[in-house]
């Protein structure tokens, strides 16, 4: 019980709702904190609402790179694919060299402001990392293993969804949670190009020099950001086969 | 009967592309958005020679794979990429003179997957002839170089991209001079800063235990948020002290955007050096200390060396991500490419959004081209 308590997942998750919940109530506090502010307080759109709209805009992009990302690392290891895979390498390692905020910008004047250009720009973007990391934790996955699951009578099908993918899946899981980690930060300056996400109080608190607006987008999009990539350390230590300990020889 | 699929796949998904999205847009003004002209329209005279290395890639499908056909695939995907810029200002050239003198011809669609095909085509064909990475680097240099002397020839002068550059000159050059500049003002104290952190965390647990959490989480928190928190108190602290302000320590600017990015790229640094260090094998240490090396001359002759290739990659991740969050920078009012970039947004124009995010992406290519070599080096000689 004790140990629950001190779960920093458990505290962070708690202290973010908290947070949204308690923002809009917050403005003697911030008018106490910013006495030369007209505005102390992001009135503009609810929190709650700002943060439905990241969590959507982030699960909705990454859902869809996971699919298509594990589609791809799994045909390329594939005899079939295997000559693709070249070229699909070169396309990942130059592809993350581009900064995250120059397919967002280019994404815009093609395919309009919104919901949209955000979207795609964070699939693509979010794709490389899931790619990458599919393809090395199935190329990881020891050959004599797989020639026993043969031996046995597996076909292809099975090897890959009851050996290959277990088996390679923290190591996938790993690429999931840079992706979804770079995403957030992506989705939070998508609020440029008019997505509706937390980091609209950042935007307009740095257009009009307002400094409360500011905190009030950053803190949440900060624990936000933490309380994934925790979540997402939870979910890889379930995943990591139990360690035996080896009796002392 | 095939035999490259990957090259046939490249081919068809330009045969795709060619046809159904517009080569080159021509729009009256600036607000206006514009008509899409087909490759096939531009397509005529002297520009059907365009045609030529289409034909050789497609071979390239059917013959026996031999090395003399890969390396006839790579010139002819370097010589379409190459003619297909040239006929791209050239058909611009001649679309100009018909319009009105305000009137943008952008870089469309089709132009963009087509280009990005020739130089996936290109870097396979390099592949499949076993290019040694150097070779591989000059050979890209040389395209890129010829890229270049066709745009100082003046031949792409009516494309509107070349357009807003030529307009905003010298604002452009200072932009690439800010953004290296900040680039380099975070990660000179980050190398100085990470690598005696790293030693330090390998040879203290107590340290490693809270540093590596405490880094992991910064590097978690979005850019714009950080640098906004970073923003609120150092505007203060310049409201409250005015004698700041003037050595450039106010809210908005370089100060706040240099230090939000050195500590994102002290992660990479700090873990790289740590973790190299616990790679240097017991035998290494060993051998030094039988020679007599005190723990000082053990660090700098045995551990650091041996260490470097993964310190080296650390560097690497710090220096590309720091090039890419220097354009996020702009937002706080530091400058840089990323100003150009955000201003190309905010009016909707693509031609100013591709003249700020272009150089940025070469300046990250550059880095990682200059990193792989060097590792690529370091390899070698340890061989």
């Amino acid at each position: 019980m004790r140990a629950r308590l001190r779960d920093p997942l458990l505290w962070t998750s708690l202290a973010l709702v908290a947070l949204v919940l308690a923002l809009p109530r917050s403005k003697p506090l911030f008018a106490a904190l910013f006495p030369g502010l007209e505005r102390p307080l992001f009135e503009l759109d609810d929190f709650a609402a700002l943060l439905a709209g990241h969590l959507l805009l982030v699960g909705a992009s990454s859902g869809a790179a996971v699919l298509l990302g594990l589609g791809a690392g799994i045909f390329v290891t594939r005899a079939a694919g295997a000559e693709f895979r070249g070229l699909v390498e070169t396309i990942i390692t130059i592809g993350q060299t581009f900064p995250p905020v120059a397919v967002l910008a280019v994404a815009v004047p093609v395919i309009g402001f919104g919901f949209d250009p955000a979207f795609i720009a964070l699939l693509l973007y979010g794709l490389l990392p899931i790619v990458d990391t599919t393809i090395a934790g199935l190329a990881g996955v020891p050959a004599p293993l797989r020639e026993a699951a043969r031996g046995m009578g597996m076909g292809e099908g099975a090897i890959l969804c009851k050996l290959e993918l277990p088996l390679a899946a923290p190591v996938i899981l790993a690429g999931v949670r840079s992706s979804v980690i770079i995403n957030v930060g992506t989705a939070t300056v998508a609020s440029t190009v008019g997505a509706r996400t937390l980091g609209l109080p950042i935007i307009i608190g740095l257009n009009g020099a307002n400094p409360a607006y500011i905190l009030q987008g950053a803190v949440p999009v900060a624990l936000l950001a933490i309380v994934l990539d925790l979540a997402f350390g939870r979910l890889l230590a379930m995943l990591q086969p139990p360690r035996y300990s080896m009796p002392n020889s | 009967m095939v035999r490259n699929r990957v090259l046939l796949v490249l081919l068809l998904a330009g045969l795709l592309a060619a046809p159904s999205l517009a080569f080159l847009t021509l729009a009256p003004n600036r607000l206006v958005s514009g008509a899409p002209i087909s490759l096939g329209a531009a397509l005529h005279g002297e520009a059907l020679i365009l045609l030529l290395p289409a034909v050789l890639l497609a071979l390239g499908v059917f013959l026996p794979q031999r090395r003399a056909l890969h390396a006839l695939t790579a010139a002819a995907a370097a010589g379409f990429l190459l003619l297909l810029v040239r006929l791209a200002g050239s058909e611009a050239a001649l679309l100009a003179q018909t319009a009105p003198p305000v009137a943008r011809i952008s870089l469309g669609g089709a132009f963009w997957v087509l280009l990005i095909i020739a130089a996936l085509a290109l870097s396979d064909a390099l592949r499949r002839l076993a290019v040694p990475a150097p070779a591989g680097v000059l050979l890209g240099a040389v395209v890129v170089g010829a890229l270049g002397l066709l745009l100082l020839s003046g031949a792409l002068d009516s494309l509107a991209i070349v357009r807003e550059y030529a307009a905003r000159r010298t604002a452009f050059a200072a932009a690439i001079l800010r953004h290296a500049a900040m680039v380099a003002l975070a990660l000179l104290p980050t190398v100085l800063l990470g690598l005696p952190l790293g030693v330090l965390a390998r040879r203290r647990e107590a340290l490693a235990a809270w540093l590596f959490p405490l880094l992991n989480v910064v590097q978690t928190i979005p850019s714009i948020a950080l640098f906004g928190v970073l923003l609120a108190p150092l505007s203060g602290l310049a409201g409250h002290f005015p004698a700041l302000a003037r050595f450039g320590i106010g809210g908005v600017g370089v100060l706040p955007a240099v230090i939000a990015l050195i500590l994102y790229a002290l992660l990479p640094v700090t873990r790289n050096t740590s973790e190299g260090l616990a790679g240097v094998s017991p035998a290494a240490l060993e051998a030094g200390r039988g020679l007599g090396m005190t723990p000082r001359q053990l660090l700098w002759r045995v551990e650091l060396p041996l260490a470097l290739p993964v310190i080296l990659s650390g560097l690497r991740i710090a220096a590309l991500q720091t090039i890419g969050l220097a354009a996020v920078a702009a937002l706080i009012g530091a400058g840089g490419l990323g100003a150009i970039m955000f201003q190309g947004l905010f009016a909707d124009a693509l031609d100013l959004v591709l003249l700020g995010v272009l150089p940025i992406i070469l300046m990250a290519l550059a880095a990682n081209v200059l990193f792989d070599l060097g590792l690529g080096r370091l390899r070698r000689l340890r061989r």
